[in-house]
Parts: structure tokens; C-alpha cells; sequence
């Protein structure tokens, strides 16, 4: 790999529709065409300036690297370009509504992006003597005592490093409780339309997952559910406000009946945004439930993360909580309760579950939110975040089937089906129409109780010219998947990719680029044709 | 509020054609006895973005930033200088606001990204195939574990005594739940790893061995060896790796016979912060154990017209379709840091990487040998990359402690990672980057000698 | 040689103490392209109603229930290489598995051809 782009990669060039012409490139404007770094960039290059290393004798005990590594690299400017070009290829919502129901995808104020990156802050190494860390560990505790007052919970252990990290940590907790009672227990009762997540958490702590099912009004069985508790359920997963984007109006009932069948109640708070500052989990009853930092407090996605999941606990869970944790002392200082210190501080604890402290730098951020927003700005997110997904419920439920319609005010989503579209059109079309529209599509075919869901969460971020705007065109789909218009099959068309092949992807998964070989033939530029 | 556009006006047009009187109108299934109809008591209000940075940063200044610091902490987080352009591109916000790539035609970005990403990973490890990422090193140290026991349906794991304890703990965590049998042990001091006392411990029934390379001393174990030994139970060698600028120096795991590769990312693109975010980063040396994956997979695919694209595929391992018969629970991973740290890989490459872990090593050598010469210390290791140990005549963790006070951040002690262990606590792993200057080093040996003397 | 069909879209068809097992071409319309099978190995133990087989689309993965308890004697290792067998021919040669059925008895209760046809026209 020291020349570069050995595999005569071009970019393909093809005769575009719509414009009627192709360019030497395949670029179209500021449209960029990018290759990978391996077709680009070779292992003599660098984009930085290091030491030209010295032959002295090394330490390495015979296990010095003698093979190539094989790791292109790029000069720093070009390496603007690469990965600048390839962000162009991404929706963001920098660019706009994300409509992405359970998602929470809201404006990423920059004010906390610039408080992560104090060195106080970024430049602080996890085992510095608890002396050195004392602003860290107040960050933690002061985001720590929000989560706790905006919850209504005891305690919350803040090391779980996402949602999901959070629910196991939650559900390893009530395992914990019900060992140290000598209680075993096998089954966590989750209705149908719970996130993923919550069967794999419960399967993944030993447990056996019963669904319980929906009623149809979207909302949990309670008389099933409760006919389904005894002395071999440990206890249940709920999503509240839940998939369907509505309340649970009967938790408190249901946390009643679990807690006299000796059971303990998992809160998934993945839609926490919809109720904070206006409900309090622990007066429903709830045991535990994890935030989603990355969701309800607006630290950045990422493309896929970091996520942070500070689990809230109930006064019964936590003696049980992970390790390490953060103590407050009478004269204002911190300390760490971790393995030394934990026998005598914490002797119920399940354990570690991961390595140092938790999300810093998610943290960092969340609380610059959250200070920013205060306890009456918060609740006013959620009031914002609940009017405006009922306004794009009521503004569209002539034209979508939206199943729980009748159900009352949805909450932070509304939800829709693929109801009344003509025969062959799908929530699929309807979603990739959305893209060719400028905007992300929502989350599709999940709740799974709901046929073709399309679950749409607008967030408070969003103006109300903003959302008249999506609203028109989400119409305009709708009708157009009413009337079985043709063109939504091969939607998108103008975003940076057609429709991809998945079935191509999994049946012959190629997962890492490799040096293609002398005798693959790949055509060079003048056998394509290209001009 | 600056972040919410709606005006007072918006909300009541609004709330007419919703046809409810209020907002509170809409919360109606809340028991209206559990209902806040006001701020919550004892929270603060709103603050101006002025306020809040003010705050912030007064509790910054509480902390002991590395910079200001002779510096030589490591232990499963490393400083390393981190260019400028890393930080610049990873705040674009088509990268920092975008979501998982499930809508691919419009997420190609970081599609493409995190096939690199796999790739870099892949060869750096010595694998076939690397996913997109895990929350950290130890997580995915883990996850490892789990999928040893499901490659060969088999429950003991057999940990190294010199594997980071955090990782320890975090797998006998999750094992105590899953009835695996966890079989650990303690570091031995000693200058060489103690290869034979692990290989004695591998039975028949052992599923996986977790070896750490370089150990949490800092020793280099020969893993080729390790990996024999497991191959011949039937089990698979699980190979961790904290110090990803090291796999610039030494042999990969993977090319070693390692099975599955996992470790922490942190050292290339990822700053120190504390502990986290960090990025996990995990390997499968056959891609026949794809399948047995935990974590997200981008592949490569072509689209309607022919084009080159990709996407996220073997989904059915994950939870959102397979729930609770998935490979593991994770959604959220590590995509952010995963870009940093291909970012900085690329501007690295295969000459930058071998530059810098060769001057890693070289300022560990000189650290190593100023050491050696402080009266009552001993530097243990006859192997290290940027880290390695010094036994020191007294209690480490109160010298790290009193060195603090002056500014010198001595290194891990093994005292606060073993604190139930005596026989360690004269331990100190100390780890020497290309941001230690001679000049640090030279105040740490002054520094010991003087708290020593 | 018989055929025999579930409810859960496996069909078996019986030839002696002997069966070969596969998906019915309603079940693969069901799942759109397959992209992966699993087939279990010869040698294993199934019983009724269990867990035999995993197939899996680009966004859906199944289980596959054995229609009869017995012992596998052969996975069908060409769906390995091409799992779409299972959509261009899921009644012939995109079978799953053959096994050595432990109790003929079993067979009863299950639906015949015209039966089955029956049963999906009413989903």
C-alpha cells in the first residue's frame, strides 16, 4: 500500500436522470464524491510532525512489530477534505427536524460543547488523587442531586454509560435485592411494545421475558398484568410516557400490585422528555430507571454516541447500587466510594460495571443544559415538547391513520400507521419520500404493535413555522401513499445515495476494506469508459 | 428560554388547533394528584449562558488539569497529544448532530467513516473484522467474555492475574448473574509475566483466557504462547489492550493467535476527561465469529444505481430485532470517540503511529532508567512499552498523595487498584507519553527522592 | 412420502421413519429476502415445538420449530452459501434439515396440503 489507490477506485459514473449529464468527476457541485483513505492516502504520508525514531536498543523483549500495519495515512489537509466531505453526505440536526421518535433528537446547544473542553475538565485523568479532582466529582454530584430531585428517587449511580448500560444496571440492582432476601426469581414481565433493549437487558441478567400485551388503546393490560404477577417475577420493564407515545395513566396501580407480589418496577426513560419537571417518576412507584443524557439532556448523539445512562434509584434498590460512586461530606469536600472503601461504606453493592467513573464529558455537558434551562425551563421543554407533537398529530390525522387518536393528548410523539395507503405502498416509501423532502425520516415499523408505525417526535427544539413546514409535506406524502403514487418506490432521489442493497450487504458481508488483488481485473478509468 | 423558538403567541395558536386550553390541558392521564403544576422547590431557575459558564468553570478550576502537572498517570487512560484537527472536524455538526445511521442514504458520512474505522481497527489488532465500537475497554472486555461462552458453549473464564481490576471486576459483575465461573487471581510481581501459572489454570472446561497486553504492570506476555495453550482445551484467547499507541511498537494480537482482540481506544483522538467517554474497540480474528458479535457492523453495498455505499447490516444479531436472543443489549455505542480516534489515526498512519509509539518508548526507557536510580526504588519490568512498575520501599498511595500537593502526579498506585492486597502496596505503575518531557521525568525522580529520603 | 404443514409455516414431509424439514413459501414471502440460515447440526436432539432452525431477512430473524420430536442426521449445508434457496425454492431445495423421527404419533394434528392452504387464506 504505498502508492496510492492501487484499486483504480473512480467513482461511478453515471448518467444522472435528472440533470441529463455526468461530469469527469462524478462530483456534482458541492456534491463530493470520497473515496476511502485507503485509495488515497499510503503509509509514507503523515499529518503530523514527530521524531524521526533512533535505532536504540528497545525494551520490547523480542515482540517488536516487524509486518506492516498497513495504516494509510493523509496529510492535514487533505484530511480536512476527507472527513469534511464525507459530514456533507450526513443529515444532522444542525441541518434540521429529526423527527425520530424514542430518539429525542434535539438543538445540541454549543455553550456545552465549550464547557466539556475546559482542561479542568477534559485534561483530568480518572485515578488523580481524589484531592486534585474535587470540581469533577462536584459536577457529578450537583448533576447527580438534579436527577434525583427531578425524579423524585433516593439515590442514583451514575456510572452507566448509556441507556442500555443504565437498564441492566437497573435490573442487576433488583436482582441484587432479591438475593440478598434469598428471593430467586426468574421472570421480568415487558409489554409488547417495549424498546428492544429491555427483553435483551432482562435475558442478559439471567432473567426469563414474558411480554404482557397492549390494550387497544395503546396503553398496558393492566388486569393481564397484574394475573401474570407471583412469587416467580421479579419484576416489570415499562416505558413511560411508552412507545405508543402515550402515558401510562394506571403506573402508580401497577407499581402498587407488583410491590405486594414481591416484585420490583424497571422504569425505561427513554421518553423522559416529555414529563420532566411535570410528573416524578418516584411518585408512581417506580424502583429505578435510567435517563438518557444523550436524549432529555441534549448532549450530542454523535452519529451513534457516547450516550451516558445515570440510573435513578428507589430507597429499597440503593444499598444494591454499582460501584464507584461519589460521597458528599459535612465540610463540602468529595470523596470516592470504590473497592477500598466500599466493605464498610457500600457492603451490598453488585459490583463495577465498567471501568472509572462514568460519562465526564456527557456529564459536563448535561448539566450546562440543565442549569441553563433551570427547574422552570425544564418544565417548559416538556410542555413545548408535548405541544408540539400533538399539533403535528391533530394537523395530520385527517390524512395518517394515527391509531390512538382517540386516546387523548399524545404526548412528546405522535404515532401513525400505514392504514388506507394503496396496495404495495409501504411506511418504508413514506419514509424515504421524507428524505427526498429535506428532512430525516421518522422511526419506522417500531412500536412493533402498531402495523407500519411511523412514530414522529418533533421535540420543543422546533418552531412552529418549522413544524407547519414538515407538517405540509408529511401530508403531501401521506396522499401521495393514499394514491399509490409510483414515484415513492424508488424515493429517495436526491439524496447523496439511492436506495441501498441490505440484502446484498448481509448475504455477502464485507465488513473492512482489503487490498484488492492483481488478478481481480478492476477496470482502470479508460476501460469504464470514462471520458 | 434561548433554546426554545416557540413564542407565547405560537403556543396559543397552537393549542387552538389541537383544540386544548392550556398545555397543562394536555397532560391529562397524569394523576392530577402527582401533577407539578409548578417549578420543582430547591431546583434554581433559568441562567443566562454567561452564568452558567461561570459556574462551570469555577468547578473546573477545583481540578487538577494534566497540563499543569509533571504528569505520569496511565492505568487503562493515557495522555496523549491530540492535533487540533481532530477536535475541529468531530464538532461539524453533520457529524456531532446526526444520528445511528439507519437511514443510509443520508447518513453515508458516517457510514463511510465507520468502515474505516473497522478497518484501522482490524488491522491494528491483527483481526479479520472489528464493529463499529463498545462504550469502553472494559465493556468490551466483557462482551468478549460473553461471546467466548457462546462460541464454545462453555462457562469457565479463566482471567490473568495482571489484568486491569477494573476489567476484572466489571466481568465478574456481569458473571454473577449469568452463572459463568470466573477464575482470577492476583498480579505477580515478578519482571516477566507469569505465562506458566496461567496456562496452568486452562482446563477442558475453560471457555475463554483474558489476557491483558501490555499487562496492567506494564509487561509484554507472549501471547502466541497463551494462544496455543488455550487452542489446545478448546478454548479461545481473549487478548485486552489498553494502549492502542503500543500495537505501533509490538506485534498485534491477532497475528499472535488471539481470538477475539478487545481494548480501549481512548490513547488516539480521545481525550483524558475523567474517564469517559471513552471507546471500546473489539475484534474477531475469524470472521466465522461474526455472527456471535456483539455491537453494530457497517458494510459495504452498492445502491439502486450501482454505487459504492454502506450500511449497517447483520442486524438481526442486535437488540432491536432480536431482543431477547440478542448477541448483547448495547444501542448507544461510542460513535463520536470512534471518529476521533480514526481522525487521528489518519493523520497518523502507518508512519506517524510507528513514529510516535517509538517515542513513546523512548522517553518510557529514559524514565525507566531515572528511576532506577532513586535510592530504595526498583523498577520491576524486563518488558514495557510506555508503562511499567516501581516498587517503592513504602506505602505508593501515600506518596502519590503527598506528591500531589507539589503538583507531581506520580503515577497509579497498586494499592488503589488492589486495595485488599498488602504485598502490592509498594506498587507504582507509572507511564511516560510524548507529552512527558525529560524535564518532568527528571522532576518525579527528584521528587520520589526526596519523599523516600 | 408424505407432506404434512404447521401452523407456524414448516412443512415436513415423511418417508418412512425418515423427514426432511423446511419453511413453506408463505413463510418466505412473509420474510422478503433471506440473508442467513441456521441449520442445526446432525447428531442433535429436537423435540416438538422446539427451537430447530434460525432464519433471518435483512430485518426480521425467525425461529424455526421442529414439527416432530427426533434426531437430526443432516442440516443442509448449501444454504450456508446460498440462503437464497430459501426464497427461489423453500419447498425443494431450500429445505432446512432432515432428522429420524423418534414418534410417528406426533405426526397427527398436523395439516395436510389443502388443509394448510385453507389455514393461510384465513391469515
Amino acid at each position: 500500500m504505498t502508492t496510492p489507490n492501487q484499486s483504480g477506485w473512480r467513482p461511478t459514473l453515471t448518467l444522472d436522470r435528472r440533470a441529463g449529464g455526468t461530469t469527469t468527476t462524478g462530483n456534482k457541485a458541492l456534491m463530493l464524491e470520497e473515496p476511502l483513505i485507503f485509495e488515497i492516502g499510503n503509509c509514507e504520508t503523515a499529518g503530523v510532525d514527530l521524531p524521526e525514531p533512533s535505532g536504540t536498543k528497545d525494551r520490547l523483549g523480542g515482540f517488536a512489530r516487524k509486518e506492516q500495519i498497513g495504516l494509510p495515512g493523509l496529510s492535514e489537509p487533505e484530511t480536512v477534505r476527507h472527513y469534511t466531505r464525507l459530514s456533507r453526505q450526513n443529515y444532522a440536526i444542525d441541518l434540521g427536524l429529526f423527527p425520530l421518535g424514542s430518539c429525542t433528537m434535539k438543538h445540541n446547544p454549543r455553550l456545552n460543547e465549550k464547557i466539556a473542553r475546559m482542561p479542568g475538565f477534559a485534561d483530568v485523568h480518572p485515578l488523580q488523587p481524589v484531592d486534585t479532582v474535587q470540581g469533577a466529582l462536584g459536577v457529578i454530584n450537583e448533576l447527580a442531586q438534579w436527577l434525583i430531585k427531578l425524579t423524585g428517587m433516593h439515590g442514583v449511580a451514575m456510572t452507566p454509560k448509556a441507556g442500555a448500560h443504565g437498564e441492566l444496571c437497573g435490573i442487576l440492582c433488583i436482582r441484587a435485592a432479591l438475593e440478598a432476601k434469598g428471593d430467586a426469581r426468574e421472570v421480568i414481565l415487558v409489554p409488547e411494545s417495549a424498546h428492544g433493549t429491555n427483553p435483551a437487558t432482562a435475558a442478559f441478567a439471567g432473567y426469563r421475558v414474558e411480554n404482557i400485551p397492549a390494550t387497544p388503546a395503546g396503553r398496558v393490560d393492566v388486569a393481564a398484568l397484574k394475573a401474570r404477577l407471583g412469587p416467580d417475577v421479579a419484576g416489570v420493564m415499562i416505558t413511560n410516557p411508552n412507545t405508543c407515545g402515550l402515558f401510562e395513566p394506571d403506573l402508580k396501580e401497577i407499581s402498587d400490585a407488583v410491590h405486594a407480589a414481591g416484585g420490583y418496577v424497571y422504569c425505561d426513560g427513554a421518553n423522559f422528555n416529555a414529563i420532566v419537571g411535570r410528573v416524578r417518576p418516584g411518585d408512581l412507584g417506580v424502583d429505578a430507571m435510567h435517563i438518557n443524557l444523550h436524549k432529555t439532556f441534549s448532549t450530542p448523539h454523535g452519529g451513534g454516541g457516547p450516550g451516558s445512562g445515570p440510573v435513578v434509584l428507589s430507597e429499597a434498590l440503593c444499598p444494591y447500587g454499582p460501584l464507584p460512586f461519589s460521597e458528599l461530606h459535612a465540610d463540602g469536600t468529595l470523596s470516592l466510594v470504590e473497592e477500598e472503601t466500599a466493605g464498610e461504606r457500600h457492603p451490598h453493592s453488585f459490583g463495577r460495571m465498567s471501568a472509572f467513573h462514568g460519562q465526564m464529558g456527557m456529564f459536563t455537558r448535561a448539566l450546562a443544559y440543565i442549569l441553563s434551562h433551570g427547574s422552570d425551563g425544564l418544565r417548559q421543554v416538556a410542555g413545548d415538547a408535548v405541544l408540539n407533537a400533538n399539533y403535528v398529530l391533530r394537523a395530520c390525522e385527517d390524512v395518517l391513520d394515527a391509531p390512538f387518536a382517540s386516546s387523548g393528548p399524545c404526548m412528546h410523539e405522535a404515532l401513525f400507521s400505514d392504514k388506507g395507503f394503496a396496495e404495495g405502498m409501504t411506511t418504508l416509501d413514506l419514509a424515504k419520500g421524507m428524505i427526498d423532502e429535506g428532512y430525516h425520516p421518522m422511526t419506522m415499523y417500531f412500536p412493533l404493535v402498531v402495523h407500519g408505525a411511523m412514530l414522529v417526535e418533533p421535540t420543543e427544539t422546533e418552531s412552529k413555522a418549522g413544524l407547519d413546514q414538515f407538517i405540509a409535506a408529511l401530508r403531501s406524502l401521506a396522499e401521495r401513499a393514499r394514491a399509490g403514487d409510483e414515484s415513492l418506490k424508488v424515493a429517495p432521489i436526491h439524496a447523496p445515495r439511492r436506495r441501498l442493497d441490505e440484502t446484498l450487504a448481509a448475504r455477502k458481508p464485507v465488513l473492512a476494506w482489503h487490498e484488492p488483488s492483481p488478478a481481480a481485473g478492476i477496470p482502470t478509468l479508460s476501460e469504464q469508459g470514462g471520458s | 428560554m434561548r433554546y426554545l423558538p416557540l413564542t407565547d403567541t405560537d403556543r396559543e395558536a397552537m393549542l387552538g388547533v389541537i383544540g386544548a386550553p392550556t398545555i397543562d390541558a394536555l397532560f391529562t392521564d397524569v394523576p392530577s394528584d402527582l401533577y407539578l403544576d409548578g417549578p420543582i422547590d430547591g431546583l434554581p431557575l433559568h441562567a443566562s449562558e454567561m452564568a452558567v459558564e461561570k459556574h462551570m468553570r469555577h468547578l473546573s478550576k477545583k481540578n487538577l488539569a494534566a497540563a499543569d502537572a509533571a504528569f505520569f498517570l496511565g492505568a487503562g487512560a493515557y495522555r496523549h497529544h491530540v492535533p487540533a484537527t481532530v477536535d475541529h472536524l468531530i464538532q461539524r455538526g453533520e457529524f456531532l448532530t446526526a444520528y445511528t445511521p439507519y437511514q443510509p442514504e443520508i447518513a453515508q458520512g458516517t457510514l463511510q467513516m465507520l468502515f474505516e474505522f473497522q478497518t484501522q481497527v482490524a488491522k491494528l489488532y491483527g483481526c479479520a473484522v472489528a464493529n463499529a465500537s463498545m462504550y469502553d475497554g472494559s465493556t468490551a472486555c466483557w462482551e468478549a467474555v460473553a461471546m467466548a461462552g457462546r462460541v464454545t458453549k462453555k462457562k469457565r473464564v479463566v482471567l490473568s492475574g495482571a489484568l486491569h481490576p477494573h476489567y476484572a471486576e466489571t466481568v465478574k459483575t456481569m458473571a454473577r448473574f449469568t452463572e459463568d465461573e470466573i477464575a482470577d487471581a492476583l498480579p505477580s510481581l515478578t519482571p516477566q509475566p507469569d505465562n506458566a501459572g496461567l496456562i496452568a489454570r486452562i482446563d477442558e472446561q475453560t471457555s475463554c483466557v483474558v489476557v491483558q497486553y501490555p499487562d496492567i504492570l506494564g509487561r509484554i506476555p507472549d501471547l502466541a504462547e497463551l494462544a496455543e495453550a488455550a487452542h489446545a482445551k478448546g478454548a479461545l484467547l481473549i487478548a485486552v489492550n489498553t494502549e492502542p499507541v503500543a500495537l505501533g511498537a509490538i506485534k498485534s494480537p491477532g497475528e499472535q493467535g488471539a481470538d477475539i482482540v478487545v481494548g480501549e481506544g481512548q490513547s488516539i483522538g480521545v481525550g483524558l476527561q475523567f474517564g469517559g467517554p471513552y471507546l471500546g474497540l473489539f475484534a474477531v480474528r475469524d470472521p466465522k465469529h461474526v455472527r456471535q458479535m456483539p455491537g453494530r457492523l457497517c458494510g459495504e453495498t452498492v445502491d439502486a444505481e450501482g454505487k459504492r455505499g454502506f450500511v449497517l447490516t447483520l442486524s438481526t444479531r442486535e437488540q432491536h430485532i432480536r431482543r431477547e436472543k440478542a448477541t448483547s443489549n448495547i444501542c448507544t455505542n461510542s460513535g463520536l470517540c470512534a471518529l476521533a480516534f480514526s481522525i487521528h489515526l489518519t493523520l497518523l498512519g502507518e508512519k506517524g503511529l510507528r513514529a510516535l509509539a517509538a517515542e513513546n518508548h523512548r522517553l518510557a526507557c529514559i524514565a525507566a532508567d531515572r528511576l532506577a536510580k532513586v535510592p530504595g526504588a526498583k523498577v520491576l519490568n524486563d518488558t514495557f512499552f510506555n508503562e511499567f512498575t516501581v516498587l517503592l520501599p513504602k506505602d505508593a498511595r501515600e506518596i502519590v498523595r503527598a506528591l500531589a500537593h507539589d503538583s507531581v502526579l506520580a503515577g497509579v498506585s497498586l494499592g488503589r487498584l488492589f486495595p485488599t492486597v498488602d504485598a502490592l502496596s509498594g506498587g507504582l505503575v507509572v507511564a511516560v507519553t510524548e507529552t512527558t518531557t525529560e524535564e518532568d521525568i527528571e522532576t518525579l525522580g527528584n521528587a520520589l527522592e526526596e519523599v523516600l529520603a | 412420502m408424505t407432506r404434512y404443514f404447521t401452523e407456524d409455516h414448516e412443512w415436513i414431509e415423511v418417508d418412512g421413519t425418515s423427514a426432511t424439514v423446511g419453511i413453506t413459501d408463505y413463510a418466505q414471502s412473509q420474510l422478503g429476502d433471506i440473508v442467513f440460515v441456521e441449520t442445526p447440526d446432525a447428531g442433535a436432539a429436537l423435540t416438538k415445538g422446539g427451537d430447530a432452525a434460525v432464519v433471518e431477512s435483512v430485518k426480521a430473524a425467525s425461529d424455526v420449530y421442529s414439527p416432530v420430536s427426533g434426531t437430526v442426521t443432516e442440516g443442509n449445508a448449501q444454504l450456508e452459501e446460498d440462503p437464497a434457496l430459501v426464497n427461489t425454492a423453500p419447498e425443494g431445495e431450500g429445505w432446512f434439515f432432515k432428522l429420524t423421527i423418534a414418534d410417528p404419533g406426533e405426526l397427527d394434528g398436523l395439516m395436510d396440503e389443502a388443509k394448510y392452504k385453507e389455514f393461510v387464506d384465513g391469515l
